[in-house]
């Protein structure tokens, strides 16, 4: 008979010698650096273009994202339908999206459809023409979709608590209203598109199986393009962070649920204790086994889930602890989020714990590495942020070798009631 | 191509091995012959309940998500209308973890008095969260109940009210489980860097004294055929009129399945889509329009779903729809038009093949199905399609008699 009540042995995850497998890079004639990773038993890949045409750049609230939303609908020679019937016929998927310094363009498809596909994607860069009637569609569609979403709490609360970390004005923590898509003109997306994507700074990362002529097939499509040829405009933007901490806001009174917000604001990937904190914010509230998990959900059901993690903010990030709980719980789960921090100020970790941690740490890494999308993604976000992979490397090295001691300081130092903005919505 | 090897254990047990030297990951996927249409409909919600007490212990060990964190490795789990799936991924050295944790809570759980309460709650704020505290929360379980007057479909995999899940009693618990929580019902593909004589040998040391317990024999009332449509309409506190229609379609197995789901691409996947095109952009009459399917095992339903541009009477609106739908009712589709869903096809499979925890989950389902083998043949079923089934199966289903219409109007 086996001894069920006896784990097999364990081989600790700390132990493993992760590698991130290095990516290759290349220029294209008009300078654009590509960042590429070949890998994957799929004939499938990725092609990623990065412009840094995010709402940083925008004058007017909501312009970036407008642009890069209808990038797709109308080239000189072709309408939206024509765009989209190209990409579909061929399996591809074009998505876009609009982020705070950068803003993507992001091509999946089967291997043997990527010459058909590129240049219809730089057709795109250098030819979209925004046509007014695609605006209206756009704009009365969207004031649509903002209505339904402004009846739901979290929603409500997201937009909230960014307003009170960095302050209405800047990027981080503006949102939209009917009357910013109302006052949107043709003549402003199309100038902020000559200037940050058609002329803009790019960079590129492709992923997957890659064919061996995948440099000749970029520099083709993209090469020639005036991208990187001007200087971008130096913008800065203050954060404003709200004087008054505590918020509570009825949004529907017939709400069962609060959506509640606890955060402040934390710096960014530069600074020493960014990488230490990760691991302080995985017991605390960063996995399904953190103690936030474990209290308020698995002990006391107050909650379908409850998560803390650091915003991915390039300039200055955020600490943030996010849940929906039933409204007459509420407070007893605000309540509970400050005792958990006061029990990592107060209780040394134990070794226990903190050895599950990295181990599970370390698993979730090398499960994440897993696949060409993976690793493209972790490099791009070092790339992005002016990192290195000696980020990865130290990142490691400080979950094998942070001691309960550092992480109780690092508690002391950051999670202590006062710092927070707290926001409850019903 | 997705090779495996398979074996049954003496108990019933069905074991499905993928090897993949590629990665340092090893998958053990868990899928159970049980969803919510096996609930009692006096006690639904159970089937997803389950998916919650299954990680509060078993038999001989205390808690199941700790041992496998520490062995680095990630869980999840989930439950549909037809079956309930649990999976996990951890570094390959550690693949014993989890066939220790997975067969315990097999042999039996520890059905803790504690867990049930807590979980019940949790389970009453998520219905919450996805179901009551959102607008549109509930259109579903309005649907489902017009859509289905006899078959369990009628109900949502969370449950068909709060109360089912507030009542639920330990006693039911233990039977639901010794009833579908057996090797004879259950399947286990584990997938990765890992090799078939080692999984056997696995597989027998940790499943191979767990009683086989009773084959569940399923045995749901139809549907019956559809003869009229019908038509609900309702007032909520929401911004916005939303349309919904059902249609009955074929089951996932059968060959009507394969038309449902490429018609549903035609109409209604991605921008190029005919509904899009035509409703959203050319008449601006939906803000959004979707067009999908529930490719249940048993009858499900093809679906058009969206919210009208205000102003807009959602007659009218309907009335477009059912235009759109003479046309492929009528005309043959192009062969372009059809190439186009079936390269996407090709796509969508080849995205889904990357992930070995979805390779995985795909045997799995597939062995449910009755043949593992089925994996490697869905694109050719799609290829074999042609423009006239497309057309014939559209007549068979976008028919008024077997159609389900609720209008979702608001209040204001």
């Amino acid at each position: 008979m086996i001894d069920r009540k006896k784990s097999p042995a364990i081989h600790d995850a700390v132990e493993f010698d992760l590698r991130l497998k290095p990516c290759e890079q290349f220029t294209l004639d008009n300078g654009v650096p590509v960042y590429a990773v070949n890998a994957g038993e799929q004939e499938v890949l990725m092609i990623e273009l990065v412009f840094y045409a995010g709402n940083w750049y925008e004058q007017q609230n909501i312009v970036a994202a407008t642009t890069n939303f209808l990038l797709k609908n109308g080239t000189t020679n072709k309408a939206a339908l024509a765009l989209n019937e190209h990409f579909e016929f061929h399996g591809a998927y074009l998505n876009r999206h609009c982020y705070n310094e950068t803003a993507t363009l992001t091509l999946h498809c089967l291997n043997k459809h990527l010459p058909k596909l590129l240049p219809a994607v730089a057709e795109i860069l250098a030819e979209s023409v925004f046509p007014a009637e695609e605006l209206a569609i756009y704009k009365q569609n969207q004031k649509q979709r903002l209505e339904v979403n402004l009846k739901k709490c979290d929603f409500i609360a997201n937009r909230l608590i960014d307003e009170y970390l960095f302050g209405i004005e800047h990027p981080y923590g503006k949102y939209t209203s009917t009357a910013d898509y109302d006052a949107l003109e043709r003549e402003q997306l199309v100038e902020f598109y000559s200037q940050y994507y058609a002329k803009g700074k790019c960079m590129v990362f492709a992923a997957g199986k890659l064919p061996a002529d995948i440099a000749q097939q970029l520099n083709a499509a993209f090469g020639h393009l005036p991208f990187n040829t001007q200087p971008m405009p130096v913008v800065e933007h203050i954060t404003k962070p709200a004087a008054e901490k505590k918020y509570q806001v009825t949004n529907d009174t017939a709400g069962v649920q609060a959506a509640i917000r606890i955060a402040q604001p934390f710096p960014n990937r530069h600074h020493p204790d960014f990488i230490k904190v990760q691991v302080l914010n995985n017991i605390f509230g960063g996995f399904f086994g953190s103690r936030l998990m474990s209290n308020i959900r698995e002990d006391k059901g107050y909650t379908y889930g409850i998560h803390s993690y650091l915003q991915n903010h390039i300039q200055q990030s955020a600490w943030m602890i996010s849940t929906e709980a039933g409204r007459d719980v509420c407070a007893a789960t605000v309540a509970e989020v400050y005792k958990e921090m006061e029990r990592l100020r107060e209780e040394l970790i134990e070794k226990e714990e903190l050895d599950l941690v990295r181990n599970y740490m370390m698993g979730s890494i090398l499960g994440d590495l897993d696949g060409p999308f993976q690793i493209i993604s972790r490099w791009k976000n070092y790339v992005l942020n002016n990192l290195t992979d000696a980020y990865f490397y130290n990142n490691l090295q400080t979950i094998r070798s942070i001691t309960a001691e550092e992480l109780q300081e690092l508690a002391r130092k950051y999670l202590v009631p006062e710092a927070f903005y707290e926001l409850t919505v019903v | 191509m997705i090779t495996y090897n398979r074996f049954v254990l003496d108990n019933g047990l069905r074991v499905l091995v993928h090897e993949d030297a590629a990665t340092p990951m090893a998958v053990v996927n868990i899928m159970y012959d049980v969803g919510a249409r096996d609930e009692n409909p006096a006690q639904t919600g159970f089937a997803h309940l389950f998916e919650h007490l299954m990680f509060g212990g078993s038999i001989h060990i205390p808690d199941y998500d700790e041992p496998l964190q520490r062995a680095g490795g990630e869980n999840n789990a989930y439950t549909t209308n037809d079956l309930t799936n649990y999976y996990c991924q951890l570094p390959v050295q550690n693949l014993e973890t989890a066939f220790w944790l997975e067969s315990d809570r097999m042999l039996s759980l520890a059905f803790s008095k504690k867990s049930l309460d807590v979980q019940r709650k949790v389970v009453c704020e998520e219905f919450k969260e996805h179901y009551i505290n959102k607008p549109y929360g509930d259109a579903w379980h309005k649907m489902r109940h017009l859509a289905y007057t006899t078959h369990p479909y009628k109900w949502m995999t969370i449950g068909d009210e709060l109360s089912h899940i507030e009542n639920a009693a330990l006693d039911d618990v233990k039977n639901f489980f010794f009833r579908h929580y057996r090797p004879i019902n259950a399947i286990l593909v584990v997938a990765g860097n890992v090799k078939t004589e080692e999984v056997k040998r696995l597989a027998e040391k940790w499943f191979g004294d767990i009683p086989m317990g009773e084959k569940y024999v399923r045995n749901l009332t139809q549907e019956p055929v559809q003869t009229a449509g019908r038509r609900l309409e309702v007032e909520a506190d929401v911004p916005l009129n939303a349309f919904y229609k059902t249609w009955h379609m074929d089951s996932r197995l059968s060959k009507g399945y394969y038309a449902a789901d490429l018609i549903t691409e035609i109409l209604g996947g991605g921008a190029s889509a005919r509904l899009h095109h035509s409703l959203v952009k050319e008449q601006k009459l939906f803000s959004n329009l979707e067009c999908y399917h529930f490719g249940t095992m048993d009858p499900g339903l093809v679906t058009i779903e969206g919210k009208l541009v205000k102003g807009v009477n959602t007659s009218d609106a309907e009335k477009a729809i059912e235009e759109e739908l003479e046309k492929i009712k009528t005309d043959l589709v192009s062969e372009a038009e059809l190439q186009k869903v079936k390269n996407k096809t090709e796509s969508i499979i080849a995205f889904e093949d990357m992930s070995v925890m979805s390779r995985a989950n795909s045997l799995a389902f597939y062995e449910l199905t009755g043949n593992a083998a089925l994996i490697n043949e869905e694109l050719a079923k799609y290829q074999q399609v042609t423009t006239e089934e497309i057309r014939d199966y559209s007549r068979k289903i976008f028919d008024a008699a077997n159609s389900n219409t609720l209008y979702y109007n608001s209040k204001n």
